[in-house]
């Protein structure tokens, strides 16, 4: 069998007193979409800062096909293969959506700034605005390329935060809520290409709270409560996990 | 193809008023003139270090650092003046580049602090040591810029005009070369990492590279334009690097706004001529960083975007005019 992508291996971080994951272990899956879920504070985002090297862990170890990668820095993670969205829309406000997809280009496409003042780039900019442009095509931002991202409605932040990263075509993505602020219908869109982009060979680890979405999407889930590892199968087996239940219930969440 | 041609239209007007201007002014104006194209370096380069977000108090040392570095290799080594002022720039980017490694551990407030010890370091050692700085008194005769002859002119560096001529060009230069950054995919990245770094550094920047390199880039503008004086006034000292100084820098870019490449140009042009017409004919000229003092914080009250602001204001309406007037005469 191949070996999995993504290892987290008995992950810890504690900010002072605060045990924020604990001993965490799970294997993400070449090609997969791997749902992490659990209650508000469960330790997701936290784990999404720890993989993608925004902190350094207190114990445990992060490997990306067998290399240990826990430690590194966060754009030297990136340029693993490795490319996270945030939680809150976090994008470059004021800079223009084609722009944002533009500074996703970054390690395809790395500036050059001999090449720049002498005036000899101008094949490597033109092959990052196609990406570029790629990235905001495939999820419908075309249209917007000239506007201030910060002016966006919500769900189209949302987007362009997805645009951003796919235009570095990383080898796996961590996308934390990307459906918030999303009616059902853009949801149902965005779930359609999450699967369109899987297909093109992108490994997917997906932190979402609509249940609909995650069991919908998932190949396999992994829960965690209080930063520990809960529970971890697919979905038929998640929605039916006492545990599982027990948690959401517990935080006044349910399963679909 | 039609605006381009515009603006180089635009370009070469304004290429010829520069060049005209000088003969219209008084010798001592003239003077002034000198210093004024030189501080249009200072604050352009100043701008290019906070593209990225931080602002630094030591830029005004840094560009001592260029002054003294290329008065002590013309002086000492006998480094012929044009060579040396480049060496000047290079000394001062290296500078820059040795305090990278303690002053990018910090950000924001800290860095500010910080940069303003390591400036205030860098002049306590041009007063300490004698040799070979020339201590508080610094460095007397600096050796001028030879004179030359490029056929349709004769540079006679005695005259300020010629003077004039010569830091235009050094600076215009200077100018395309930081437009030319600005706008290429690294201008994009610095912009980047000031909006916001994290989302920059996920996507693979190396954010702390990036900080260091327009900080660099900055610091050997500066270094330049502080050779340019150098070599135009004669003597420089430790004072004439000092925090004043540099509170005229902070007050012409703020003043200026920094959200555009002129922004910064323009304050400094304005506030010069302001206090070149207004406080010296008045005789106000000994209140001048008081006076200067009570722009920034006007400024930065009622004009927030500085007065590049008013610049894209009147574009834009005079735009919309435009258009107004484009629409009633279609519909006729
Ligand atoms: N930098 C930090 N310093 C201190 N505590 C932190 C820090 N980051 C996260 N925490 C704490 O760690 C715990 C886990 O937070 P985290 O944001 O990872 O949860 P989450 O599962 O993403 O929740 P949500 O579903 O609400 O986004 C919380 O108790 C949080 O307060
Ligand atoms: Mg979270």
């Amino acid at each position: 069998m191949a070996p999995p992508v993504l290892e987290i291996d008995s992950l810890t971080m504690r900010f002072g007193g605060l045990t924020a994951i604990d001993r965490l272990s799970f294997k993400v899956e070449r090609g997969a979409i791997h749902g992490l879920i659990g209650p508000n504070g469960a330790g997701k985002t936290t784990t999404f800062n720890v993989v993608s090297g925004f902190y350094e862990p207190t114990g445990g170890a992060v490997r990306l096909r067998g290399e240990t990668i826990s430690g590194l820095r966060m754009y030297e993670v990136a340029r693993r293969g490795v490319v996270r969205t945030f939680q809150h829309s976090t994008l470059f406000a004021e800079l223009s959506v084609l722009e944002n997809a533009l500074v996703g280009t970054h390690m395809s496409f790395p500036p050059n700034i001999f090449a720049a003042m002498a005036g000899v780039d101008k094949a490597n900019r033109r092959a990052a605005r196609a990406r570029a442009e790629e990235a905001l095509d495939f999820f419908g931002l075309s249209g917007l390329a000239d506007e201030l991202a910060g002016e966006l409605p919500h769900g189209h932040q949302r987007a362009l935060g997805m645009a951003v990263a796919l235009a570095a075509r990383p080898d796996v993505v961590l996308l934390d809520e990307p459906f918030t602020g999303m009616n059902p219908e853009e949801t149902g869109r965005m779930m359609e290409l999450m699967v369109k982009l899987r297909n093109t060979g992108v490994t997917i680890l997906l932190v979402e709270h609509d249940m609909h979405a995650i069991m919908g999407l998932c190949d396999r889930i992994t829960c965690m409560s209080f930063g520990r590892l809960l529970a971890e199968g697919n979905p038929q087996e998640i929605r039916h996990h006492p545990d599982v239940i027990e948690a959401y219930l517990g935080g006044a969440r349910h399963v679909a | 193809m039609h605006s381009s041609v515009t603006s180089l239209a635009a370009i070469l007007g304004l290429g010829a008023v520069l060049l005209a201007l000088p003969h219209a002014l008084s010798f001592s104006q003239q003077e002034i003139l000198v210093f004024l194209t030189i501080n249009v370096l200072v604050v352009a380069s100043y701008r290019l270090l906070t593209l990225t977000g931080e602002w630094s108090l030591g830029h005004v040392v840094i560009m001592g650092v260029g002054a003294y570095a290329s008065a002590l290799l013309s002086k000492r080594l006998g480094v012929y003046v044009p060579v040396s002022m480049l060496l000047g720039a290079v000394t001062a980017a290296m500078v820059a580049l040795a305090l990278s490694f303690p002053l990018f551990r910090m950000k924001g407030f800290y860095f500010l602090i910080g940069s303003f010890a390591a400036g205030e370091i860098i002049r306590l050692l041009w007063k300490r040591f004698r040799d070979p700085f020339g201590g508080p008194k610094g460095i007397k005769k600096i050796d001028p810029m030879p004179d030359f002859d490029i056929g349709i002119y004769a540079f006679d560096f005695f005259e300020p005009v010629s003077y004039y001529y010569l830091a235009l060009a050094v600076v215009g230069v200077s100018l395309w070369i930081m437009w030319r950054i600005e706008r290429s995919p690294v201008g994009l990245t610095f912009h980047a990492v000031h909006w916001q770094d994290r989302l920059a550094e996920a996507s693979g920047v190396n954010v702390r590279a990036y900080r260091t390199l327009a900080f660099v880039l900055a610091s050997g503008f500066a270094g330049l334009s502080g050779a340019l004086l150098a070599h135009y006034i004669g003597t420089i000292n430790p004072n004439s690097f000092d925090v004043e100084q540099m509170v005229f820098v902070l007050t012409w870019t703020i003043v200026g706004g920094t959200a555009t490449f002129y922004g910064p140009i323009l304050g400094c042009v304005v506030l010069t001529i302001l206090n070149e017409i207004v406080l010296r004919e008045a005789g106000f000229e000994q209140m001048r960083p008081l006076i200067y003092g009570l722009i920034l914080i006007l400024s930065v009250l009622f004009m927030p975007k500085g007065l590049e602001s008013l610049v894209r204001g009147a574009l834009s309406w005079q735009n919309a005019r435009k258009k107004k007037v484009g629409e009633t005469q279609a519909t006729e």
